[in-house]
């Protein structure tokens, strides 16, 4: 018989060990899974891990990985600091869209003056739009107890339509010939969210993830913010004990995640998207969980889970393009990976033991 | 009446770690009332659980009437004969006392007939108790009845009770031995573990005392003095606190009219709480579980506020004040949940040394916390306080309830507060460490602080208090000068008046 035994402190090593593991195993069954779709498992996961950095023309996919990683560590960088307090923000996608909207919306109507305040000023608007996306779940919440996690999430289906009016609409562009989809920003030089070096994928986006990085890292580990942070979610008895209050502090998350990825929406829609499209969102929001959680809500582990989970969407791509691999088999390649680390999570508080159970 | 019950011989039970029995043999004669005691830790639960079938020994051997007794569960050992009234009890507060009995029985009878054995049993062992009582409405007295009266349906050879007193009022407390006692005399052989010794003395025939695991002594408790039998326990002398002789100061803490709504469904209201706390001076309270303790320790630490008045520290207003704001002004609290209320379980000693003494020991700069003088504060705690551990480093939660308890007091005391209040302060912490505990909070109000002490263990407040008053349903008594109040006196303060109808054992 297989025993659980709880460990009197979470193990040290295995907290580490873990998302390796987890890795491994994802790339087992994922393995096994594009055998039975008929692709050579190993040839689909040499595709999917190991191309898009060291194959011929890893010199395209490799500034991609920036593209695609500074959203999701953005986002999850924010998202950490919820989920560590207990404050489950699950809409950073609509949150993400709102930001666009917001930062668009700001280029857009000073167009086509040229300033170098423009770029700053939809920085800000991106950053307040998303903010105040998420100040509405957090509000009801302190105020009237609703669950956050639902009022975000279903926010995310508002924000979805916002946009999808604000594409055909209000911001449409006036020059497209009917088209939806706003301008271009990224043709329109004092709005656009270009390479600061080119060829390597660095936009303000980058800059900015990685800046949350270090911000996130000082704030929890040396700050009295994190602190409550951490402590609201491991004791909240404890924490209004302490001095916290949670309401301050819940709105603090929500402001901080709305925030983040409202930022990440901005440099998208700036940078790599170019315009406001109906299809604008691709779900980085909801990957930024994922992402979140295979990092530990650590920030430097977010900052490894989101590279490893922008080379599963680049390398997904390659795989979809050149071996056929359905776009489905690649998100449940990703779900596969937080499913797998909340299973092997077991091992880092309790310990495994074989053996003869008694009656307890 | 020297025929043995229950034999046991060489139990021993080990767990990853720790041996929780170590080759403990005695014996249980037919009819007596045996008294089991230990400190916390000292095996005293893993020896009970063993004869009730929750666990199977390593090694040895039991004996029931002379036959063979290994049950290998619960239900096994309530057949062969053993019944057990737990400390914490297993009852559905929606459900009437009877429904409560039937859920317990293997194929109950109609409720009528259930109804009808529980006032039988409840009168001729004077357990005043209506069957059709809700469960919820009744007193922490009231609901251990239905426990032993549960037990006692089955016609028991063998009752263990384990702490049955903690929760009970000094009147509450005679009706039981009452009852305890009838029960001896027809026969049943009772197993009584308890940490209080003078209980002890007046109730038990004889008493077996464990220490780590293993028997250290018996000793008949009538012919024996309390502190001998604490002694036998911890394995030491016992250092007894002193009170020193100190001036009295003018009010430091002054409740005005103290009320405040019950925070939630199950909790309490205060109602107009008046009390004045004097520097230098120790302000007992007691009272039974669940009458207010806890509102008003939030009322205190401001974890609830409440008008500004009713909460004046130095002629100043503080009601509206959160915990932080009144911890500068020189009120500490120690509430009584140690992991998760007092600490975090979770986190290192060292953070949770900064959960409350950031503000007055200086703990951060401008927002940034200053991790190594944490660190040095945790380890001064440590220190003076005695917490065993291996280090700051560890987690609060790996330490005994013993050990954070004492880093929980001493990280409010080493912040030299002027007003300290404390709830349950040993709760659960065993005998040496509580003296040690308890002479701080005295050395504390020689210094010069007001020391709020809330506790249920009375033996604990006429210790160490000055001033005694009692909460009873959120209203606190007029305080009396401790010394000198007699055991009925405090139980009229507590209200002890729950059933009052005492006893009338029926003789038969």
């Amino acid at each position: 018989m297989i025993m659980l035994e709880k460990r009197p402190q979470p193990s040290q090593g295995w907290t580490l060990a873990t998302p390796i593991l987890a890795v491994l195993l994802t790339m087992l069954v994922g393995g096994a899974l594009f055998a039975a779709l008929g692709k050579d498992p190993l040839v689909t996961i040499r595709t999917i891990f190991y191309d898009p950095l060291f194959s011929e023309f890893a010199w395209y996919y490799r500034p991609q990985l920036l593209v695609k990683g500074a959203p999701l560590v953005l986002i999850a960088i924010g998202l950490s600091f919820g989920f560590r307090a207990g404050v489950w923000n699950i809409g950073a996608e609509g949150q993400y869209i709102i930001g666009a909207i917001c930062g668009a919306a700001v280029g857009l109507a000073l167009y086509p003056m040229e300033s170098v305040f423009i770029f700053p000023a939809m920085v800000i608007a991106g950053a307040l739009g998303g903010m105040l996306w998420a100040m509405i779940p957090g509000i009801l919440r302190v105020k009237f107890g609703t669950n956050e996690i639902l009022v975000s999430l279903m926010l995310v289906y508002v924000a979805e339509q916002l946009l999808a009016s604000m594409a055909l609409g209000t911001l449409r562009n006036p020059e497209g010939m009917g088209f939806p989809g706003s301008r271009n920003l990224s043709q329109y030089p004092s709005a656009a969210n270009l390479e600061l070096i080119s060829g390597s994928g660095m936009h303000w986006g980058v800059v900015a993830a990685f800046i949350a990085v270090i911000f996130a890292y000082i704030m929890l580990s040396r700050h009295i913010f994190g602190f409550q942070v951490r402590l609201s979610g491991l004791a909240p008895r404890a924490a209004a004990f302490s001095g916290v209050n949670p309401g301050r502090l819940i709105l603090l998350c929500m402001a901080i995640s709305g925030g983040l990825a409202g930022l990440a929406g901005l440099f998208e829609v700036a940078g790599p998207a170019g315009q406001i499209s109906i299809d604008f969102n691709v779900g980085y929001g909801f990957t930024a969980i994922i992402v979140a959680f295979l990092g530990r809500l650590h920030p430097v582990g977010i900052l490894l889970a989101g590279g490893l989970m922008a080379l599963t969407y680049i390398g997904g791509e390659i795989a979809q393009s050149k071996l056929g691999l359905p776009g489905g088999a690649i998100q449940l390649l990703q779900g596969m990976l937080l499913f797998f680390l909340l299973a092997v999570d077991v091992l880092t508080h309790y310990r495994v033991r074989f053996g003869q159970g008694e009656v307890a | 009446m020297s025929e043995i019950l229950l034999a046991l011989k060489g139990l021993s039970k080990a767990y990853p770690g720790v041996v929780a029995n170590s080759d403990v043999s005695f014996d249980i004669e037919r009819g007596e009332i045996h008294a089991l005691l230990g400190e916390n830790g000292a095996g005293k639960s893993t020896l009970v659980k063993t004869i009730y079938g929750l666990v199977k020994p390593d090694t040895g051997t039991m004996t029931l009437n002379g036959a063979a007794f290994t049950p290998a569960e619960p239900r096994a050992a309530r057949i062969a004969g053993v019944a057990m009234v737990f400390q914490h009890f297993s009852l559905f507060d929606a459900m009437n006392v009877a429904e409560n009995i039937a859920l317990g029985m293997e194929n109950p009878p109609p409720q009528r007939e259930i109804a009808a054995r529980v006032r039988e049993v409840s009168e001729k062992y004077g357990l005043p108790l209506d069957p059709s009582r809700i469960v919820g409405e009744l007193s922490a007295g009231e609901r251990q009845r239905v426990e032993i009266i549960r037990c006692l349906l089955q016609d028991p050879k063998l009752l263990i009770m384990d702490e049955p007193t903690s929760v009970l009022t000094p009147q509450e407390v005679d009706i039981l031995f009452e009852t305890l006692r009838k029960l001896s005399a027809e026969g049943t052989a009772i197993l009584y573990i308890s940490h209080k010794l003078e209980e002890i003395r007046s109730l038990c025939d004889r008493a077996t005392v464990l220490r780590l695991g293993a028997v250290v002594g018996d000793c008949i408790p009538r012919d024996t003095s309390a502190r001998d039998m604490a002694e036998l326990m911890v394995g030491a002398k016992l250092q007894v606190p002193t009170k020193a002789e100190r001036a009295v100061g003018r009010g430091v803490l002054v409740l005005n009219g103290l009320s405040a709504p019950a925070p939630h469904q199950y909790g309490t209201p205060l109602r107009d709480i008046n009390l004045r706390v004097r520097a230098g001076e120790v302000m007992g309270i007691g009272g039974v579980a669940g009458n207010g303790q806890d509102e008003l320790v939030a009322a205190l630490s401001g974890e609830m506020r409440t008008a500004n008045g009713m909460v004046m520290l130095d002629e100043q207003p503080i009601g509206k004040l959160g915990p932080n704001a009144r911890r500068k002004l020189g009120l500490s609290v120690a509430p009584e949940e140690r992991n998760g209320h007092a600490a975090a379980g979770d986190m290192s000693l060292v953070e949770n040394a900064v959960l409350t003494g950031a503000v007055r020991q200086g703990l951060t700069s401008r927002g940034f916390l200053r991790w190594g003088k944490a660190r040095a504060y945790a380890d001064q705690i440590i220190k003076d306080f005695d917490v065993r551990t291996p280090g700051a480093a560890n987690t609060a939660g790996a330490l005994s309830g013993g050990n954070l308890q004492k880093f929980v007091i001493g990280r409010e005391i080493l912040q030299a507060p002027d007003v300290l209040v404390v709830n349950q302060p040993t709760w659960g912490v065993d005998a040496a460490a509580a003296a040690s505990i308890r002479q701080a909070l005295l050395d504390l109000a020689a210094n010069g602080a007001a020391v709020i002490v809330i506790s249920q263990d009375l033996d604990e407040l006429m210790e160490i208090s000055d001033q005694f008053a009692a909460l009873n349903e959120g209203r606190l008594s007029e305080p009396r000068a401790a010394n000198g109040l007699t055991v009925d006196e405090i139980g009229l303060m507590l209200g002890g008046a729950h059933d009052m109808e005492v006893a009338h054992v029926a003789t038969s």
